[in-house]
């Protein structure tokens, strides 16, 4: 009989509560390492190709969030298959084009090493590109989210953001969020794990009890 | 290199840091002083002490002889 568990993961591609894979790459910013953001939230995203317009928007996009990430201690770091100087020039297109200035580093990952260590590849779409992925990564390396878009549809920065904050909300107050939550909206207070629990939730104040199991209360 | 030009000369990203470790600093109070990104501190501070401009003293750096020609 065959005893493997759900627990067994495959080898190979990066899952969320697992440690990000360590790699060093060439960037617009010299030679970086994973380990040179420890201490820091980082989004390591990859997009198709330099000097392409969908991912024109999103570079648009990021440069635009990048304030508010910095306020929240994320950094984030771009990817393509593309080399450093296509990807200076296309920044400096950007800037002199749009008015945005990027100011992340953006990994010139011609070798594909990267893109193949964290699966930002999809072959049936292109063998060539990498496709919109987002690998959300914590202050302690290890990954908490990640996001696939085509590469037809450019990725939407709020979204990115929300989930930043969500994830960070969770950690610091040991809650989980609910669907479209925004800061300042109600979190859910986690699902009792005992029947004696239970029966303390159902006497808890201050909270907004639908069941047992279904409790949200504001942050304060 | 980020910081090291290929004809020796360094950025001045690279020489602000070099003129405020006369006294060691840490990477993360290096990066307080300069209000610059820590990972990009990092990168530097290898970069720089494989070029021989600083020496490491357990987690702290140190502008060394070859630095101070630089600044």
């Amino acid at each position: 009989m065959d005893n493997t568990t759900a627990t067994q993961t495959p080898a190979g591609l990066p899952r969320i509560g697992s440690p990000a894979p360590q790699f060093e790459a060439p960037t617009t910013h010299g030679v970086l390492k994973l380990e040179d953001f420890k201490g820091s939230w980082l989004i390591l995203f990859s997009h198709p190709a330099d000097f392409t317009p969908v991912c024109t928007t999103e570079f648009i996009g990021f440069s635009e969030i990048h304030p508010k990430l910095r306020e929240m201690n994320v950094e984030l770091l771009g990817l393509s298959i593309d080399s450093v100087y296509s990807h200076i020039a296309w920044a400096r297109n950007i800037e002199e084009k749009f008015g945005k200035k990027i100011t992340f580093p953006i990994i010139a990952d011609l070798n594909k090493d990267v893109a193949a260590l964290y699966g930002m590849i999809m072959p049936g779409e292109s063998k060539t590109e990498t496709s919109r992925a987002v690998f959300v990564i914590d202050d302690k390396q290890i990954i908490r989210a990640i996001i696939y878009y085509p590469l037809s549809t450019g990725r939407n920065m709020d979204e990115i953001l929300r989930l930043i904050q969500a994830l960070q909300t969770a950690d610091k107050h040991g809650v989980a969020t609910p669907a479209n939550w925004r800061p300042g909206d109600k979190v859910i207070v986690p699902p009792p794990r005992t029947q004696e629990m239970a029966e303390e939730r159902m006497r808890e104040k201050g909270i907004e009890r639908a069941d047992w199991y279904f409790s949200k209360k504001d942050l304060r | 290199m980020a910081c090291v030009n290929a004809d020796g000369t360094i950025t001045e990203t690279a020489r602000s840091l070099l003129k405020i470790l006369e006294s060691p600093l840490s990477a993360e109070e290096i990066a307080a002083r300069l209000a610059l990104p820590l990972f990009r501190v990092r990168s530097s501070l290898r970069e720089m002490a494989e070029a021989g401009l600083i020496l490491s003293q357990g987690d702290d750096f140190v502008i060394s002889g070859e630095g101070r020609k630089k600044i």
